[in-house]
């Protein structure tokens, strides 16, 4: 009986974790996209999740710009229509802020300017949050789908066991494969990523060899908020938030990008699953109250025991 | 305490009295109560500044996640009034103790990372505590009232009381700050946050100094916490362990300015006004002012004076080029009535002063060491030469500590130096340069030299002296007051040399000290290196300039993809056709025999 009910219990960790993983995954990218390429550190990755999930939600439930699509479409076209907002959005900050911390301004100089980035982005992300308090309230909210409390049952399996797939999860998941995809191809095979790249691999010869540094890096800052963005619109469908929220996911994107190998693009993702399956898991033993703190628990010893993974003091040079 | 230290701390102590009974002064005469509450929180708020300050500011280590120890302190306080009856008088000082257990804790890992992964980590712990308080059920906690003896508990119905005990605290926290910044404490931080590597290898244990720094810290964040739930009566996780708890220490510090006393409580005393009466005015319909003025204020001071207000104020009114954190410096003065420099005992060296045997380092499948054994005597220039990439840098990052051996053994005067910390090393007696100078440069001349002579274990005034004579032995006495940062290149070089002069050691590992340098520069150092040999230190020396190589060295090794290729007496080694042939190919060879 209590065997039945572990079977079943460890079928649907699995599945959550996968399904939820993935959509971690696509949300570790933009953070681990503006860190590779930018080697900056974007302490308000979890405002600008939080301003895709609102952006989805005025789009699709309060704005009402996209109900035409209906409740099915709209909130996961609601969720892409996000990118291009908050990549608008990004490109901007970059320019008036990011930029003038950052990129060719700070090479040589004593840190490499993250003392002044980090302390820009904690900025920028005091004003998101507490702005979005302001304007969208702090009364929890959530993008309307039936699909949110609808479910595919697979089985009865083993012993019984039956597997729920929650269809809004399922349907947020196919999405973020599907724009981990478009990115991967994008930064793999056009002249497009092939600049980003090697703005990132060095920015002084890319500027050498005729590459707008700056303009690749506005670009990429604005990707990574756009990329994030989705992930927040596409996880809108299936909890509620608040202007807050970006904090209970901030510490998920470090663990993942950090998990993923700092630097890694799609090491990112593949972090971001990882962090997905460990707090699905630590829910069969753990109180909800304390899943995050197991979250935040795993961060630490990732970056304590897997230095290797970790720029720094191997690459110095004395 | 550190040069010029004394008049530094006199001013400073008199403008904190001022200031302070000002400040009381002022607040006697208010009497409306959210006034008096702003008045007891700047102090507070400026304290936990003062708290991040000694920690971030000077050392340089950020930390994101203060609160950890803001909200020890208010936790303490409260839960040890409600379980255990015991007066804040009492609570105050064990959440200073526990504060300074959960620093050793918290810093014991943490340090082990740098920058951005310090940063980031430092987060993670209030964010973890504030559920574990969530998950134990301590949501929203209350001070239980005390009338019968209100003094027993620190309650008054008089609210200015704790605007007194507010500025005390503070007082106590900025003239611990002040004892750091004057001692050798904070020159150890101040040189750690410019340059780690070239702190360690000037004898300074960098580990320690920032775990000390932590351990203040925390206790005086304890404090300002442990205050804070006094005066506010109830304690919420999200009020003390928050982001917003550890985003107001570096709101404050970074606004009034950085690495400087006097930075947070001028942060504090602007911004937490502001945004309290902010708050108060429009909260109703503009929930969250606070924070997003404390984003825009460190944004825009980023973005205009990155070094905070203080800093610009001065450097505005005073237009001089002082050197951040450190007080004027006068010419070092004559060394002429110190004693002779105090020589390390050498006895009279049955063996080799250097040995090292069969040293072997990779980095994955390259070997750039490789069985390399060689001896120095003492006394003796040691010219070490090879192409480049034939492993000179990494074997002196080897034997200074740098980097680890994978075999080989290597010992200073038949003591090991290997599976020694790079301080470790330097205190042996191993002095070091680095092929690309390591120097703090916002800190004057002298002090980058006292660096070194605190590294050696000197008191401050032996120091001062080491470091002056030392400056006097390299010819650069008269720029001793000049921040490292303007020098020319040969000054960087001669003031390396000097730095690792100064904690007198008996050997002298000097990487391409004349990289870089025209002929006459060039003939300048080398006059200096035969001054200091003359004075009976050992040298080894890497050198790519070969006609300076054959007047300096008195004997070369020659390596060549990790191995000793050649050893001998200059005249030889350079016909050596090996070593020709390493240098300049076998064509080059080739032709000459032709």
């Amino acid at each position: 009986m209590d065997l039945e009910i572990l079977i079943e219990n460890v079928l649907n960790a699995v599945t959550a974790g996968i399904t939820i993983g993935c959509i971690y995954g696509l949300m570790c990218i933009g953070l681990g996209l503006i860190f590779g390429i930018m080697r900056i550190v974007n302490f308000a990755q979890g405002e600008l999740l939080m301003l895709g999930m609102f952006a989805s939600f005025y789009l699709v439930s309060e704005g009402r710009v996209l109900s035409f699509l209906g409740p099915y479409w709209g909130p996961f076209i609601g969720a892409m229509c996000a990118a291009p907002l908050l990549f608008s959005g990004g490109a901007l900050l970059h320019k008036f802020l990011i930029s003038r911390v950052s990129g060719l301004r700070t090479v040589g100089s004593l840190d490499e300017g993250h003392f002044g980035q980090l302390v820009v982005t904690l900025g920028i992300s005091l004003i998101l949050q507490n702005g979005g308090q302001i304007l969208f309230g702090s009364t929890p909210v959530a993008v309307r789908t039936p699909l949110s409390s609808e479910a595919f049952l697979i089985g009865p399996l083993y012993h019984g066991a039956t597997v729920f797939l929650n269809k809004a999860k399922l349907v947020a998941f196919f999405v973020a494969i599907l724009a981990a995809v478009v990115l991967y191809v994008t930064l793999e095979y056009t002249r497009l990523g092939k600049a980003l790249r090697a703005a990132a691999d060095n920015p002084t010869a890319a500027t050498y060899m005729g590459i707008d540094v700056d303009r690749a890096y506005r670009i990429a800052f604005g990707l990574g908020c756009g990329i994030t963005a989705v992930a927040g619109g596409l996880m809108a469908t299936y909890i509620s938030f608040t202007p807050f929220v970006g904090f209970d996911y901030v510490i998920i994107m470090y663990s993942g990008v950090v998990l993923g190998g700092m630097g890694s693009i799609f090491g990112a993702f593949w972090g971001g699953v990882t962090v997905g399956f460990v707090q699905q898991f630590s829910a069969l033993i753990l109180p909800p109250q304390l899943q995050n703190a197991a979250i935040f628990v795993v961060f630490l010893m990732i970056v304590l025991l897997r230095p290797q993974g970790l720029f720094g003091r191997s690459a110095e040079r004395a | 305490m550190r040069q010029g230290a004394g008049p530094h701390l006199r001013r400073n102590l008199t403008v904190l009295a001022v200031v302070s009974v000002v400040y009381l002064v002022v607040a006697m005469f208010v009497t409306n109560s959210y006034y008096q509450l702003i008045l007891t929180l700047v102090p507070v708020w400026a304290l936990f500044g003062v708290s991040w300050n000694i920690l971030s500011g000077y050392g340089g280590q950020l930390s994101f996640g203060h609160a950890s120890f803001f909200g020890i302190g208010a936790y303490t306080v409260t839960l040890s009034v409600i379980y255990w009856g015991l007066s804040p008088w009492l609570g105050i000082p064990l959440g200073m103790v526990i504060g300074g257990l959960a620093a050793i804790a918290i810093g014991f890992p943490t340090f082990r990372l740098r920058g951005h992964y310090f940063a980031l980590s430092m987060l993670a712990y209030p964010l973890a505590i504030l559920y574990v308080m969530q998950y134990l059920g301590f949501q929203e906690v209350s001070m239980p009232m005390q009338r019968e003896n209100g003094f027993r508990f620190m309650e008054f119905s008089e609210p200015r009381i704790y605007t007194l005990l507010a500025v005390l605290l503070l007082v106590g926290g900025v003239v611990v700050s002040l004892i750091i910044e004057n001692s050798r404490f904070g020159l150890a931080l101040l040189a750690i946050r410019q340059n780690e590597l070239a702190a360690e290898a000037a004898g300074i244990n960098a580990r320690l100094w920032k775990m000390r720094s932590l351990v203040v810290s925390g206790m005086l964040g304890a404090v300002a916490g442990g205050f804070y739930a006094r005066v506010l009566l109830v304690v919420t996780p999200d009020s003390v362990f928050g982001m917003l708890v550890s985003a107001q220490a570096v709101v404050v510090t970074l606004f009034g300015g950085v690495a400087s006393v006097w930075g947070p409580v001028i942060g504090a005393a602007i911004l937490v006004p502001l945004a309290e009466t902010l708050q108060a005015e429009l909260g109703t319909y503009l929930p969250g002012i606070q924070g997003v003025v404390y984003g825009i204020a460190i944004i825009a001071i980023m973005l205009l004076s990155p070094d905070g207000l203080f800093w610009t104020v001065r450097d505005r009114l005073f237009r001089r080029e002082a050197p951040r954190g450190v007080s004027d410096v006068g010419p070092a003065a004559e060394p002429a009535a110190l004693p002779p420099p105090t020589r390390r005992a050498s006895a009279p060296a049955a063996g080799p002063l250097l040995q090292v045997e069969g040293l072997s380092r990779a980095f994955g499948g390259l070997r750039a060491v490789s069985e390399v054994s060689f001896s120095v005597t003492e006394g003796e220039i040691l010219g070490i030469i090879g192409p480049n990439g034939a492993g000179k840098t990494t074997l002196f990052n080897v034997l200074n500590g740098v980097l680890t051996a994978d075999e080989g053994a290597a010992r200073l005067d038949g003591q090991a130096m290997l599976g020694r910390k790079t301080f470790e090393v330097c205190r042996m007696g191993v002095g070091r340069t680095f092929q690309v100078v390591r120097s703090f440069p916002r800190l004057p001349v002298l002090d980058n030299v006292i660096v070194g002579a605190y590294g050696a274990g000197l008191s401050d005034r032996e120091a001062i002296a080491e470091a002056v004579r030392a400056l006097h032995q390299v010819g650069l006495h008269d720029r001793s007051g000049v921040a490292a940062g303007q020098l020319t290149n040969k000054q960087l070089r001669l003031m390396e040399l000097a730095r690792a002069l100064a904690g007198n050691p008996r050997l002298l590992l000097l990487d391409e000290t004349l990289a870089g340098l025209g002929r006459e520069e060039c003939d300048d150092v080398l006059g200096v290196l035969a001054r200091v040999r003359a004075q009976g230190v050992t040298i080894c020396i890497i050198e790519h300039t070969m006609h300076a190589m054959m007047r300096l060295a008195d004997r070369f090794v020659v390596l060549d993809h990790g191995r000793v290729l050649a050893t001998g007496l200059p005249r030889v080694v350079v016909e050596d056709t090996s070593v020709i042939e390493a240098y300049l190919g076998k064509k080059w060879l080739a032709r000459r025999d032709a």
